[in-house]
């Protein structure tokens, strides 16, 4: 229970202004500038647009400015932007297959069509703090083979290859399954579709994601993955216009999907074969993408006739927590005055202590 | 008179194919190189605005698995406009993005593309060469993810 | 440049989407909380026949790309209009819409189709715009109910009889039901799911 509190203004106004310069911090220091943001803390950027839902860079680094750096205030600000905005299109799904690869891995095929191509990647670096950057240092140029330019190859994906050989499940491709649920149009009801719940963990928190996926590798629900593909890079974007009438390209985002391979199973109906979990975030988000596909897999345990016994096969469980700018607002909203609430505890625990007093006291004997 | 919604039978799929061309071109090269394009040609044409530069939305659609039934992964910004040219020409522009000038320009480009006696000269003065700027971009990019293509070597193992 | 005009044969929207829509928007809202309320709206919007000024300016106002749109079979032809300007889907059965359109409220087919909502989500429930030939606020039928301070009158010229019977029914279902503007040229009343009506 809440009671109006009035007063406070000139003090709120004036914490406004402190956070104002807490922001900008030392004027001697250089301010920040948002292609800076963009460009050098690009992965802060990715999170945030894919948290926030809203892929526009620009946004992106202006609300991690904002936000002092904190990425769930950051995720805040641009969902709170995006309600502003009207929606002006539903674009054709993206198709990742045609994707201007940048990074490509398998941990399932070594040779695979297309090759393993590592891209700007952490992995292999040695995670050492690397003090050259404290003091500004310049980038050493890619050594690109000399000679011709490289000539595009075709990168089919790995379920692609698997699939071709009835070892993996086919894709949910069911025409008759109707238009796609979308979260941000109507509220979450249970048990969700798996499009639902797709759309549920591509926003949802990465650490939240993570420590659900971690859950499983480490037995709460094991599912056996295999890291059959992980992929980044550009693909276009097309919608189609009603006075057009034909698909255009609006542009082009940053994708990085994962498409994880789990354990088989088998019927007597069918043969056994590999199933799949699926991960696909904005920007460079790898980490993100492969946790989404652990939990999407774990997720569709119902569905694939096994016993729902950890927390991340439990949908209500994982849908209904996976959001931080919910998750955060309820925390947060312990801030607000609950003074008459707690005054009704304290008069309660007082009679309580009282009565319990009262009625250890010997008697007068 | 060329009109933008298509006609009861529909334009030729080649002039379909060459529009999504140049409106693809257009949505994706860099504004200033729009804005550079459009103060090139002399006079600047008048348009009227049909549907002033509006931003909003687009949500994104993916597939399951990658191929399979269409979810909903978020969304993007986008700024579309409509205008008309003098001569009835309507042009339409739907970019990545929220600037609003570059959505104008593009639509107006649009027009302008779509009459006959304008389209060669264009095409080859404008389009073509952003074509080719975005596409340098894209063999500068490929060129550097190509060096870090793993060759691997196998090992011969003792039994 | 000019103000914002339109494709050929499409006609006008609203010249400032923004301030035209927030107006509209108050005058709908009136006319809907104060059934029996008669607002003028839609000033210079130009849409194709058959379609009133006042009710391209409802669709203008409320329709986008969220709202599925039904048009009777007489106003299918506005259907670029309504495409271009508020960029909905124009979908081929009453059942499937968020708002529907009669161009001549002497023919309802189909009136009874619209999604009335659910116990859960009442606000799933269609909106219609039905033209009539006249509309006026002394003599015709008594309102009551929300919004009516005792009673108010609305007289409607070119209305199938069958309607009045509908509306009774649609009452009954409150907090279901479908919400009602009846739209004549400029102007338009409401009869939301929650009013009452008798006849004179």
């Amino acid at each position: 229970m809440y009671v109006a509190v009035k007063g406070g203004e000139r003090a709120i106004d004036n914490a406004h202004r402190l956070l104002a310069e807490a922001r900008r911090g030392d004027p001697a220091t250089p301010e920040l500038s948002l292609d800076q943001i963009d460009q050098q803390l690009a992965l802060a950027v990715d999170r945030v647009m894919t948290e926030g839902s809203v892929y526009d860079r620009e946004l992106a680094a202006l609300a991690v400015k904002q936000a002092r750096g904190d990425l769930i205030e950051a995720i805040f600000l641009l969902r709170a932007y995006r309600t502003t905005l009207p929606r002006l299109a539903v674009t054709c799904p993206v198709d990742t297959a045609r994707m201007s690869v940048r990074r490509r891995i398998s941990a399932t095929f070594k040779d695979l069509p297309g090759g393993q191509v590592l891209g700007p990647t952490f992995d292999y670096t040695h995670r050492l703090l690397d003090f050259s950057l404290a003091a500004g240092g310049g980038v050493e140029p890619v050594d690109t083979p000399p000679g011709a330019p490289t000539a595009p190859t075709a990168t089919p994906k790995v379920a692609s290859l698997l699939a071709s050989e009835g070892l993996i499940e086919a894709d949910d491709a069911d025409p008759a399954a109707g238009p796609a649920g979308d979260l941000t149009r109507q509220p979450l009801t249970f048990p969700a579709g798996r499009e639902v719940r797709l759309q549920n963990l591509a926003r949802g928190d990465e650490g939240f994601l993570l420590s659900l996926a971690y859950s499983t590798q480490r037995g709460y629900g094991r599912s056996h993955p295999f890291a059959g593909e992980i992929r980044m890079g550009e693909v276009a974007i097309e919608i189609v216009p009603p006075e057009l009438g034909f698909p255009v390209e609006i542009g082009e985002i940053t994708l990085s999907e994962c498409e994880m391979v789990n354990q088989f199973k088998g019927s007597r109906t069918e043969p056994p074969q590999f199933t799949r979990g699926y991960g696909l975030s904005f920007g460079e988000a790898e980490r993100k993408a492969m946790a989404m596909a652990l939990v999407d897999r774990s997720l569709r345990a119902a569905e694939l006739g096994e016993e729902a016994t950890a927390p991340a096969q439990d949908g209500e469980f994982v849908l209904m927590h996976s959001d931080n700018v919910e998750a955060s607002g309820f925390l947060q909203h312990l801030k607000l005055p609950h003074y008459v609430d707690f005054q009704a505890e304290l008069v309660m625990v007082r009679q309580m202590r009282h009565d319990a007093m009262a009625a250890a006291e010997p008697g007068d004997g | 008179m060329p009109t933008a919604a298509p006609s009861r039978d529909g334009p030729e799929p080649a002039a379909i194919h060459a529009r999504q061309r140049w409106m693809s071109v257009l949505a994706k090269a860099p504004a200033e190189a729009v804005e550079r394009a459009w103060r090139d040609l002399r006079p600047p044409p008048g348009y009227d605005l049909l549907r002033p530069a509006e931003t909003g939305l687009a949500m994104i659609q993916a597939r399951m698995g990658g191929s399979g039934r269409p979810f909903h992964l978020g969304e993007m910004t986008m700024t579309r406009c409509a205008v008309r040219l003098a001569d009835g020409t309507t042009g339409f522009s739907h970019i990545a993005g929220r600037d609003r000038r570059k959505a104008e320009l593009a639509a107006a480009f649009d027009a302008l593309l779509q009459r006959p006696a304008d389209q060669a000269r264009l095409l080859a003065d404008v389009i073509a060469p952003m074509e080719r700027a975005l596409l340098a971009r894209k063999q500068a990019t490929a060129d550097k993810v190509a060096a870090t293509k793993v060759e691997f070597f196998t090992l011969a193992r003792g039994d | 440049m000019s103000g914002p005009l339109s494709p050929p044969g499409l006609g006008a929207g609203f010249a400032d989407p923004v301030g035209d829509a927030q107006r509209s928007f108050r005058r709908i809202m009136d006319a809907m909380a104060r059934p029996g309320t008669v607002v003028e709206v839609g000033g210079a919007v130009m849409p194709p026949a058959p379609l009133m000024p006042a009710t391209a300016a409802v669709l203008l106002t409320l329709a986008d790309l969220d709202t599925p749109l039904w048009l009777d079979p007489i106003s299918a032809d506005a259907a670029g209009y309504v495409a271009f300007h508020c960029g909905c889907t124009v979908v081929p059965a009453p059942e499937q819409a968020v708002f529907g359109v009669f161009a001549d409220g002497r023919r309802l087919d189909g009136l009874g189709r619209f999604a009335v909502g659910e116990a859960d989500y009442p606000d799933r429930a269609a909106t219609v715009v039905i033209q009539v030939a006249g509309l006026g606020t002394t003599g015709g039928r008594r309102l009551s109910g929300p919004g009516i301070d005792g009673e108010a009158r609305l007289a409607v010229d070119g209305l199938d009889d069958g309607f009045w019977a509908f509306q009774a029914g649609n009452r009954l279902l409150f907090p279901l039901g479908i919400d009602v503007v009846l739209a004549c040229g400029h102007r338009l009343a409401a009869l939301p799911r929650s009013v009452t009506v008798r006849e004179a």
